[in-house]
């Protein structure tokens, strides 16, 4: 399971004034609590706050403060083409893309990008039209990602299909069809795309939301997620991951499979 | 039309480990890919073989390998150099005596013995004990007290024993074999105690208690092939080198015991007998091992005959 950190976004109060402070120690702070907490990525987002023209200078102070502090790539997040591409031009080592819908026009500009940079990148199945509702729809989307990076040259294990996962008290059925992409998904391609998920977005506006969190992140574990853009910092989640990890025959049992869990 | 090559994409490799002191050193492990896949990954060094002396003559060793050792075999420093003579990457010094069932030789007359034998040969050696846990732990603790710097193998560690040989060997800069009966979940729980200890784990060889063709060979193939995968695929508490003592396992079966005149239909014991070792070595060659502790001088031969023709470069 990759998990990428979730918490350099300027929605959380704290990195929306570390941004506008130029403070760079909040940003670090989370980059070493995540590292510290099993994150093999950074999700670096400027938040919605940020003007878009500043958005690319904002977005390569805050890659550089994280690659500075810890030794992990970042997951570039931003809607704005211009910022991905400032981040990707200051990153160190290779980088994620976060993200590309199905829209043409938008895999047009991200994916000879991803090239570009040699950058992982994640592909929503959306498009204009939204979130579709079922799997099928889910899949078709998936699928026409997975031909455009295809011919663009992305390998694809460095495609992370995000299925979308809606708050499961406003879109309870989406659940059970997510799951169900997630499967054939894996089915698209040989070698498979890789899989990841937008997990905190499950339990928004929901009470015990770490639990909502961590039984779907399992669940989906279960038939074939790679990754998933998380809260690190909940340790049961990541016990929870330990622990599917053996089940799933991925990690070699031990008594210590916590503790190793957590070494890199 | 061209075919593609499938190759998998590993993201570790096993740790490599130097045995002895320069210039006479031993490097196994190293591999970024399975057993001999040249063409997929790095297998940077071969697969080494021991020889194995006794601290005592051995009284239930078939004529066929004790005459191979004629005139050395009460004389542990006599036997080790025969050993080398015979091309042995190593020697592999059982303390059999220090066994209490035999003569319960104390830790410092094995140390002493250790140190001879160290002194008399040019290559690294592995130094086991009598396989009685805590009589092991008293004994190498000794040994490598006495053989401080020289980079030597000790075990065999356990469960039960591990903490005072894995002390011994960080004071005194040797290595150890980590034993498990068999269980590769026991296996990567003892890398960690031992690593936990703050011993590198490229001072670790794992012995996971390997059985002789048709005494259960497919039980240790299949955890070796196993603990190799989990390297390979980032656990880095399986990535060490694999050690197999098959030696004493191979020379106790009736197929390298029984004379040509107790079995003829199983034709000439000796070829026989050997067949068994080298078959048996090969098998484990073919697993992971790195390591192989073997009896019979002719068994030592054949089986790198093997090996050099499974290092050459299969690379498209």
């Amino acid at each position: 399971m990759i998990l990428i950190g979730e918490r350099i976004n300027g929605m959380f109060k704290d990195i929306r004034e570390a941004i506008l402070n130029k403070d760079p120690e909040p940003i670090r702070y989370w980059a070493k609590r995540q590292y510290e907490n099993c994150a093999a990525y950074l999700d670096i987002n400027t938040g919605p706050t940020v003007d878009p023209k500043d958005q690319p200078a904002v977005m390569e102070w805050l890659v550089k403060v994280a690659q500075e502090t810890v030794p992990l790539p970042c997951c570039i997040d931003s809607t704005n083409p211009e910022a991905i591409e400032a981040g990707l031009a200051v990153h160190k080592g290779k980088a994620m893309i976060n993200s590309t819908s199905a829209d043409q026009w938008k895999m047009d500009i991200y994916f000879p990008m991803a090239k570009k940079y040699n950058a992982a990148i994640i592909g929503l199945a959306m498009n204009e039209k939204g979130v579709p509702k079922s799997a099928a729809d889910r899949v078709a989307l998936a699928m026409e990602i997975v031909v455009n990076a295809d011919a663009h040259g992305i390998p694809m294990e460095d495609l992370y299909i995000d299925p979308l996962m809606l708050p499961c008290n406003v879109a309870q059925d989406h659940g059970p069809e997510v799951l169900e992409a997630i499967r054939q998904i894996k089915t698209l391609a040989d070698p498979p795309p890789r899989t990841t998920l937008g997990l905190s977005n499950s339990s928004q506006r929901c009470t015990n939301r770490h639990l909502i969190n961590r039984t779907f992140l399992i669940m989906c574990m279960a038939v074939g997620l790679d990754s998933a853009i998380a809260d690190v910092e909940d340790q049961e989640l990541l016990d929870a991951v330990a622990a599917a990890n053996i089940l799933l025959n991925k990690d070699i049992y031990c008594d210590s499979f916590l503790k190793t869990f957590r070494q890199r | 039309m061209a075919v593609t090559i499938a190759k998998e994409r590993w993201t570790n490799k096993v740790a490599e480990v130097v045995l002895g002191t320069e210039p006479n050193i031993v490097k196994i492990g190293g591999e970024s890919t399975l057993p001999f896949l040249h063409f997929e990954g790095e297998m940077p060094n071969r697969p080494a073989v021991a020889l194995e002396v006794w601290d005592m003559e051995p009284t239930n060793w078939p004529e066929i390998l004790t005459s191979a050792y004629a005139g050395v075999l009460n004389d542990p420093v006599a036997w080790a150099k025969k050993c080398v003579e015979y091309g042995a990457d190593l020697v592999c010094l059982t303390m059999v005596s220090a066994h209490p069932d035999n003569k319960n030789t104390s830790p410092e007359e094995c140390a002493q013995v250790a140190k001879a034998v160290a002194d008399a040969v040019n290559v690294p050696l592995i130094i086991l004990g009598c396989g009685i846990e805590e009589k092991d732990a008293q004994v190498l603790e000794k040994v490598a007290e006495n053989l401080s710097g020289r980079n030597f193998l000790l075990g065999c560690a356990t469960q039960e024993n591990y903490k005072t040989i894995t002390a011994a060997c960080i004071v005194h800069g040797h290595n150890i074999i980590a034993s498990s009966p068999l269980d590769i979940n026991l296996e990567k729980q003892l890398n960690i105690l031992i690593t936990e200890m703050n011993l590198a784990a490229n001072r670790i060889i794992i012995d996971p208690s390997v059985g002789a063709l048709g005494y259960g060979i497919e039980y240790a193939y299949s955890i070796m092939e196993r603990t190799r995968i989990g390297a390979l695929t980032g656990d880095k508490m399986m990535a060490m080198p694999v050690i197999c003592l098959l030696g004493q396992e191979v020379w106790k079966t009736k197929e390298a015991k029984s004379t040509t005149e107790e079995a003829p239909e199983w034709g000439n014991q000796e070829r026989r007998a050997i067949l068994w070792e080298v078959t048996t070595a090969v098998a484990f060659a073919q697993a992971g091992g790195s390591l192989f502790v073997m009896r019979h001088p002719e068994s030592l031969k054949q089986f790198r005959a093997h090996i050099d023709k499974l290092m050459q470069s299969n690379t498209y």
